[in-house]
Formats: structure tokens, C-alpha cells, sequence
């Protein structure tokens, strides 16, 4: 039981998933992990940091 | 002895260096310029819990042993704790080394935090590798048998052989992740000396 509520997003079994445009030959896997360093990098620059006072006066 | 004799004693003379260069206060502040309450400053911290995680389980798989981690269930908790700890540690890298890169962190003499950081980024792709080759299962034989024409092709294989299991075993558990703790403690010495980079507007004011 615990297993299957554990289970993986997407199913690991059988080989892997390639984007392949081009020269480009990269594994969803790696590829997602990209995207959310991107999306984590600008969510870093852009979300209002806790107890940071008023961007004016900072400045 | 002369206090001149004592004044040349090189245990007085890095004394002198260190409390100059790394005064308690700098090394132990109690705050930081307003700057720096960003999110974007999270990530070296971020990195460096991560690392202590990998290090810890590292250590308890070192002490179980490779039975232990494929066959018990706390040896498979260990074990994973011990990858996704390794995933949270170069992912935070390198948003860290990406926030550092726009903000030309290496300004006002801390390139050599910035060149420490390079080698400790190095440092540490070489210890995954080695750590997925050491894995003693199917996935490291393939990793190892892939490996070893690339790296063979650079001359490296002389003496860094991926086939070698021992000597891949070794890289793994004790120079490289050596190389990695002194690597990062000099880096966040010298940020600590040097105090956090001010943004490019304060530049002038604040150095
Ligand atoms: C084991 C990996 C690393 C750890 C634990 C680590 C940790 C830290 C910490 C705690 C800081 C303090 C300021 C902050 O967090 O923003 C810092 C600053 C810095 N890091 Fe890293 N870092 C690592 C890797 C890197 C890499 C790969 C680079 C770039 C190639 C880099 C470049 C820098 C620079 C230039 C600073 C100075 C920033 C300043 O003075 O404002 N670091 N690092």
C-alpha cells in the first residue's frame, strides 16, 4: 500500500523519454529539472522576501 | 626570547593575519545590509545545508555498507536520502551560481570566491560521478562501461580508471568529498571576510 502511495508521477518502467529537436537530444527528466531551476531562479528574484521593509526606502 | 623573536614566530604571525582578515565579528555576524534580504541570497545557505545532509548520509552508508543499502528498507531510506539530498545540493548550486553570475558577484576582490565556487562546481559533478559508478549495481556497471571509452579518449584513464571499482570507490568516499568540505569552507571564509557583494547602484558608497 505504502508502495503505490509512493508511486513515481510518471511511470519509470521501460526506457526513458528524449526531446529531440535538431542536435538537441535531452531527457524529459533533465529537461524538466532545467525548467524548474529557471522557474525557481525567477521566482527568487521576484517574490516579496518576508519581513523586507518597503522597497523604497531600501533603494 | 625578545619580542621581536616573538613577532616573527609564524604561529603569532597568522595570528596577527587571521584576526586581521577574520575578526569574530565578521566571522559570526549579527546582521547583514539591507540588500541582502532577497531571496536570491537563500541559495548558498540552501547548498550548504544540503551538503551537510549528503555528507551525513554519506557517512551512514559508509558504515552500513552496500548489503545494507540494497536490501533493508532503512538501507533504501538512507540511500535515497542520500541521492535526493545530492539533487537538492546541485540544484541550488546552481540557481546560486546562476544569481551570482547577474550580479557580477566577483567584484571588489572576491574573485577568488567566485574561483573557488568554479572548482567546488567541478569537484562536485566528479563526485557524482564516481558516486553512481560505486553504486555496486546494474545501473553503475552501465554508467562505468559507458564512461570509460569517453574518459579512456582523454589519456585520464591511466590513472583514473572508471572500471576500477576500488579506486572509484575511493575518489568517492574520501579524496573528492575531502576536496569538496575544504573547497567549500574556504569559500564561505572568504565571504565572510569580504562581506556580502553591495548591488551595482551602491557600488561606490558601500566599497
Ligand atoms: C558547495 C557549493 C557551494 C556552497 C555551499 C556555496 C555557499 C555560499 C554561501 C553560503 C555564500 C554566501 C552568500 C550567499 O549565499 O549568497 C556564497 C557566496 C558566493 N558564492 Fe557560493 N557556494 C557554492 C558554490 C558556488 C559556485 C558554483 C559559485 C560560482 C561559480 C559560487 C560563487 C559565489 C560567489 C561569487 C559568492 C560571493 C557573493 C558575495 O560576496 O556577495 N558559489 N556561497
Amino acid at each position: 500500500m505504502a508502495e503505490s502511495l509512493l508511486a513515481a508521477l510518471v511511470s519509470l518502467n521501460g526506457p526513458g523519454h528524449y526531446f529531440h529537436w535538431h542536435w538537441i537530444d535531452i531527457s524529459y527528466a533533465n529537461l524538466t529539472v532545467i525548467a524548474l531551476m529557471v522557474v525557481t531562479f525567477v521566482a527568487a528574484l521576484f517574490v516579496p522576501f518576508p519581513g523586507r521593509r518597503h522597497k523604497k526606502e531600501t533603494k | 626570547m625578545s619580542s621581536t623573536e616573538i613577532d616573527r614566530q609564524w604561529t603569532t604571525r597568522l595570528r596577527h593575519r587571521v584576526a586581521h582578515r577574520l575578526p569574530p565579528e565578521k566571522m559570526l555576524p549579527d546582521t547583514q545590509p539591507a540588500y541582502v534580504a532577497s531571496w536570491i541570497y537563500v541559495f548558498g545557505v540552501t547548498t550548504l545545508s544540503a551538503f551537510a545532509v549528503v555528507v551525513l548520509s554519506g557517512f551512514i552508508l559508509a558504515l552500513k555498507g552496500p548489503q545494507w543499502w540494497h536490501v533493508s528498507g532503512i538501507g533504501h531510506f538512507v540511500n535515497s536520502l542520500h541521492l535526493w539530498s545530492v539533487e537538492i545540493f546541485f540544484f541550488a548550486m546552481v540557481i546560486h551560481l546562476w544569481g551570482k553570475y547577474f550580479m557580477a558577484a566577483w567584484r571588489g576582490g572576491r574573485s577568488l570566491t567566485w574561483v573557488t565556487g568554479v572548482v567546488t562546481f567541478l569537484v562536485s559533478i566528479a563526485t557524482a560521478f564516481t558516486g553512481y559508478v560505486s553504486q555496486t549495481n546494474f545501473d553503475s556497471q552501465w554508467i562505468s562501461t559507458q564512461a570509460k571509452d569517453g574518459i579512456n579518449s582523454t589519456g585520464a584513464g591511466s590513472f583514473f580508471n572508471v572500471l576500477n571499482f576500488g579506486q572509484m570507490l575511493m575518489w568517492h568516499i574520501v579524496l573528492l568529498p575531502l576536496a569538496a568540505v575544504v573547497l567549500t569552507g574556504l569559500h564561505v571564509l572568504m565571504v565572510r571576510a569580504k562581506g556580502v557583494v553591495p548591488p551595482f547602484e551602491e557600488k561606490e558608497e558601500a566599497r
